[in-house]
């Protein structure tokens, strides 16, 4: 009897095992090393004191840097709500022989490196970038538009990497619904908008809240379009992490920051899973 | 106002349906009488379901035109069609409840609450399921689930109920109970229906009319005493069960028969299902429980009856009855549907057989 308990244990350890090893204990040394006194000298102390966490909310211009990532990331998470549904929504309908091809192309981005894609708007958007040098050479404009290093180009180096997660999850949700139950809906009195309000929209919810979260989650910890297409002003509380531990070096502070980060948005993950339900977001992820 | 009616309440005509360079319905003509059940009878790719959808609206036909109690349909919306349909996977709304479901054509028909409330539970007893209307369907048994869809079609009053193989995915025990229930709510109700299956017991004893299809065209449509026992063709005779084919060369007319003549040489009366020209091929079809069967020891002669001698090759008890195969002494072999006799027949008992003349159709080949 015991080892019928034991044995699907057994069967978790090799990935039990990862996880522990490559998160949970990561996680653990951060979080004991937020409690740590930094020393000037470089070598910083083992402590259990709250310094760090009180200097993080002694100036509002840290906590403000954490409201400015929630905002953009639940900006981020209504564009690509917006723009993934279209094309997830596309992809269910069409009956085309090249979907496999356009599935492909919603992929294709993860096969190139993420720097290289979010480098590759400095060229597109910059002062003497693609849009402007075509606005300039029609002479649609006299001087190039400003569109980098504000929140705007942010937001775009955030939604063409996030995008395709979006999509893909809608796309599996929809792709699961029978689609005799929007003809039994036609047949029974609904066009095909209210056929859609009544059955198709419902049902891809599930993909809708599984994209959502993927895409909130992954907004709060990303750097990197921040800190290429944005301004002084467009940092988001993983590039002050970023800033902490790798020009000042300050380890303590850091960690600090990332315990608070992790908090809120575990806070939020668990609110959001209480009324979503995570099981909805995992029936999506598998299909 | 003396205004004839059309005895075709349902009318297909030179209903063409391609789909790329795939014929699935070619010139179909179908009439179908205000308040029958008519089955569309065939095998998978046959057409059935295409023509079923055509009507629904879920299919536009290539060429030809579909009528509804004298108006042409053709261009008519789905959602504008009054149109009770019934999927092969109940297509029971998941995420609403059984109310919900059953309520959902009267919220597109603007019916009031009340009345709405009325006919859902009034629909609920009618299909013997009343009380779940809060449920789910998950929360339903497959027979339930069915139930359900038949409440949600007929809950709207349609002008005719289609059924796309409803009991495919019904066990066999619940699949015989549904069948009469289905019948008998038909009847109640009065409602004209299509009822699209492969399964020929279903068709038999469920339609007033059946069609049988096969490859997109019509094979034959009449009552189902009239394709079983006068099976247009080859097809017909062979799906709609236990048939055994005997090539023949015709001879000539004699009273209401005719002459011919099996291949091992024997002299037959066969009952000609159309035009036959002397010296033409062709086969007489008899069905496995028309045949009569005794030991040989038993053979006596009647006149104006077939017979055939042979050996019991196998036998198969099924309760009630016994399916022999006798090998005959051309060694060929008859299939024969008989039921239990006092004294069984044993493998490799000598054997004869008689067939009624009324009972062998002669067809073309």
């Amino acid at each position: 009897m015991k080892q019928k308990t034991l044995r699907p244990w057994l069967l978790l350890s090799p990935s039990l095992t990862a996880v522990l090893l490559i998160l949970v204990v990561p996680v653990c040394f951060v979080v004991v090393y937020s409690f740590w006194l930094r020393s000037p000298i470089g070598q910083d102390i083992p402590a259990f004191q709250f310094g760090n966490y009180g200097k993080f909310f002694a100036d509002f211009f840290y906590p403000s840097l954490l409201i400015r990532t929630i905002r953009v990331a639940l900006e981020t998470v209504l564009l690509c709500l917006v723009m993934g549904y279209i094309p997830a929504y596309f992809f269910y309908k069409t009956e085309s022989r090249f979907k496999p091809i356009l599935m492909i192309l919603v992929m294709l981005p993860f096969w190139i490196s993420f720097i290289i894609r979010t480098l590759s708007w400095i060229n597109i958007l910059g002062d003497s970038g693609l849009i402007n040098h075509v606005l300039l050479s029609i002479g649609l404009i006299d001087s190039p538009l400003s569109m980098l290093y504000n929140e705007g180009a942010v937001l775009m180096g955030l939604l063409q990497y996030l995008l395709p997660f979006m999509i893909l999850n809608i796309y599996v949700s929809l792709d699961g619904i029978d689609k005799s139950l929007i003809e039994a809906a036609k047949n029974l009195g609904c066009t095909e908008w209210q056929a859609f309000k009544e059955i198709t929209l419902p049902l891809s919810l599930p993909g809708v809240s599984a994209g959502c979260l993927l895409v909130f989650v992954l907004t709060c910890g990303t750097y990197l379009p921040p800190m290429i297409l944005g301004g002084p002003g467009n940092d988001m509380i993983a590039n002050l992490v970023f800033k902490r531990i790798i020009t000042t070096l300050d380890w303590p502070f850091g960690c600090a920051i990332s315990t608070i980060l992790l908090a809120l948005v575990g806070l939020i993950v668990f609110t959001y899973n209480k009324y979503m339900g995570i099981n909805q977001v995992f029936k999506s992820l598998g299909g | 106002m003396t205004k004839e009616k059309d005895p075709a309440f349902v009318k297909y005509r030179r209903i063409v349906k391609r789909f790329g360079n795939v014929i699935a319905v070619d010139d179909v003509d179908i009439d179908i009488p205000e308040g029958s059940l008519v089955s569309l009878l065939g095998p998978s790719g046959c057409g059935k379901t295409t023509l079923l959808r055509m009507l629904a609206g879920l299919e536009t036909p290539t060429e030809g035109d579909i009528f509804i109690n004298g108006k042409r349909i053709n261009d008519v919306p789905i959602h504008k069609r009054n149109l009770g349909m019934i999927f092969q996977n109940y297509a029971l709304f998941p995420h609403k409840t059984i109310f919900d479901n059953v309520a959902f054509g009267l919220k597109y028909r603007g019916v009031s609450k009340e009345e709405m409330q009325e006919r859902v539970y009034k629909a609920l007893e009618l299909v013997r399921l009343p009380g779940v209307e809060n449920r789910k369907p998950s929360q339903l048994s497959g027979g339930q689930q069915q139930r359900i869809a038949l409440a949600r079609a007929i809950v709207i009053e349609p002008d005719v109920l289609l059924m796309d193989e409803p009991l495919s995915a019904l066990d066999e025990n619940l699949r015989e109970a549904m069948r009469r229930e289905l019948n008998n709510l038909q009847q109640e109700i009065g409602v004209t229906t299509i009822f699209v299956t492969h399964d020929q017991r279903e068709a038999l004893s469920m339609s007033d009319k059946v069609i049988v299809l096969k490859d997109g065209i019509k094979q034959q449509e009449g009552t189902p005493a009239e394709v079983y026992n006068h099976s247009a063709n080859h097809f017909v005779a062979d799906f709609l069960g236990h048939p055994n084919f005997l090539p023949v060369i015709v001879g000539e007319e004699q009273d209401d028969h005719m002459v011919v003549q099996l291949e091992n040489g024997k002299t037959f009366l066969a009952t000609p299902s159309t035009q036959f020209k002397r010296g033409e091929k062709a086969e007489i079809v008899v069905r496995a429980q028309k045949l009569k069967m005794a030991p040989r020891a038993e053979f006596h002669e009647d006149e104006g009856m077939n017979y055939l001698f042979g050996k019991v090759k196998d036998r198969s008890y099924m309760g009630g009855e016994v399916s022999y195969y006798v090998e005959l002494e051309d060694m060929s072999t008859l299939h024969i549907i008989s039921f239990v006799r006092r004294i069984p027949l044993e493998r490799n008992d000598e054997v004869f057989i008689k067939l009624n003349p009324a009972d062998c159709r002669l067809i073309k080949v």
